[in-house]
């Protein structure tokens, strides 16, 4: 990929590359700050940001507490129509989780390249992050599944209504789709932006290598449509970025559901 | 694909680094800012709902208020009818008692006017009387030269006087 496109090489904007730190170390494991720890650390502090700026507790809210009181009260109402009074108590967590991944994938899409020698990068976009934050989400099912309910959270597996000499069929297929939960989980969010990012970066450079052809009629037939193409999934990208936070957080929760009211 | 190339030897900095500020979001965030948020939201939607409350229960009062104002001046209107329909009554009966009265005093003078004037005329008539049977007296002297007795000149008087 990196030959067919000159210089440019679509995939360098997912290298992780240690900043500082190139030492430190736990049980032999590297734990060097990276540029993905940087811009982890960045989703901490704007997320912390925006949510001290709802933090005035007014009666009568400013514009930036409305936004705030919006998202979480989005969150919160989304956890009381799925799980029901229950989910409340699972607010903060899957708010956690939606907003690490909203920002994660929209601080990746800030055009930072612009400035030269800053990369931007996607943490959303590397499989041990999402697998992570989907492993959590599994765990926390399992955990309260079986708290609440015991091995009655196997009957998880038996559904509804169907006649009883289905079951050697549907219990392993209901099995396997609640195992591959997890997967699917932490592989849509990875795919979503690596994918996109990867079309955005072929694009740019469609756009580069078209200004910099020798021919002069390159430019306009290739680099000018591609820039326009780009504008347009930039924008939809932008749109991916919210729908697959809240995807995450809507399957989360849905899974949530299971748990606590099996079904 | 450096998210797959890299696994081994990014993964123990990208696990530690998540933990780090994942669970600093959950638990400065989701646990410490987003409750508090909540609770905000929950306190106005309360309060707002108080003051509905409160907002309905004033307007039942006004409009109790207002009906039993009505049914007071409604009363007090009625009432204050009667009352004048009374006195007017009571002035009329006083007219005619004090016209009664008036009628009758003045019905008691007339009576005495009466009474005096009927004696005073029959006191004149007596006088008549006499002086005419005095008059028939001297005439019937004069004339006839008969000294008539003064009690037949007067009998004789009167019965002239009866008839005509």
């Amino acid at each position: 990929m990196a030959a067919e496109s000159g210089k440019i090489d679509p995939m360098h904007q997912f290298q992780v590359e240690p900043l500082f730190g190139h030492d430190w170390q736990i049980a032999g494991h590297s734990i060097a700050f990276t540029n993905s720890s940087l811009w982890m650390l960045a989703t901490l502090v704007v997320i912390w940001l925006f949510m001290l700026g709802g933090m005035k507790r007014e009666l009568v809210p400013g514009r930036w507490q409305v936004m705030v009181e919006g998202v979480t009260g989005f969150v919160s109402n989304m956890m009381e129509q799925n799980i029901g009074r229950a989910g409340r108590k699972f607010v903060p967590y899957v708010f956690s989780l939606f907003m690490f991944i909203l920002v994660a994938n929209l601080l990746g899409l800030i055009p930072l390249g612009l400035i030269p020698g800053v990369h931007p990068f996607t943490v959303t976009s590397h499989l041990t992050v999402t697998a992570v934050l989907a492993i959590v989400s599994f765990s926390i099912v399992l955990i309260v599944g079986f708290a609440k309910h015991g091995f009655h959270f196997f009957s998880l597996f038996v559904p509804h209504g169907a006649p009883w000499w289905m079951m050697p069929i549907l219990i392993p297929v209901e099995f396997v789709s609640f195992m591959v939960r997890p997967f699917s989980l932490a592989l849509r969010l990875f795919v979503a932006m690596t994918a996109g990012h990867i079309l955005l970066k072929v694009l740019a450079g469609f756009v580069i290598n078209g200004l910099n052809a020798e021919a002069l009629w390159v430019a306009p037939v290739v680099s000018l449509p591609s820039l326009i193409l780009m504008i347009g999934i930039s924008a939809l990208e932008l749109l991916v970025a919210a729908i697959q936070a809240y995807v995450f957080a809507l399957l989360t929760s849905l899974y949530l559901n299971d748990a606590i009211n099996l079904h | 694909m450096p998210q797959i190339a890299q696994i081994g030897e990014i993964y123990a900095s990208q696990l530690f680094w998540l933990t780090i500020v994942f669970g600093a979001i959950f638990f400065i965030v989701g646990l410490g800012m987003v409750p508090k948020i909540l609770g905000t939201v929950e306190a106005r939607d309360a309060r707002i709902a108080a003051d509905l409350a409160e907002a309905a229960t004033a307007r039942e009062t006004a409009d109790r208020l207002e009906e039993e104002y009505r049914a007071a001046l409604d009363r007090s209107r009625s009432e204050a009818a009667k009352v004048a329909a009374e006195a007017k009554a009571a002035a009329a009966r006083a007219t005619e008692a004090r016209v009664a009265e008036v009628d009758a005093v003045v019905n008691g003078r007339l009576e005495q006017a009466m009474a005096r004037i009927a004696e005073a005329r029959t006191s004149a008539q007596a006088e008549i009387e006499s002086v005419a049977a005095e008059a028939a007296q001297a005439m019937v002297e004069r004339v006839a030269g008969v000294t008539v007795d003064p009690t037949v000149a007067r009998a004789a008087v009167q019965q002239e006087l009866v008839r005509g």
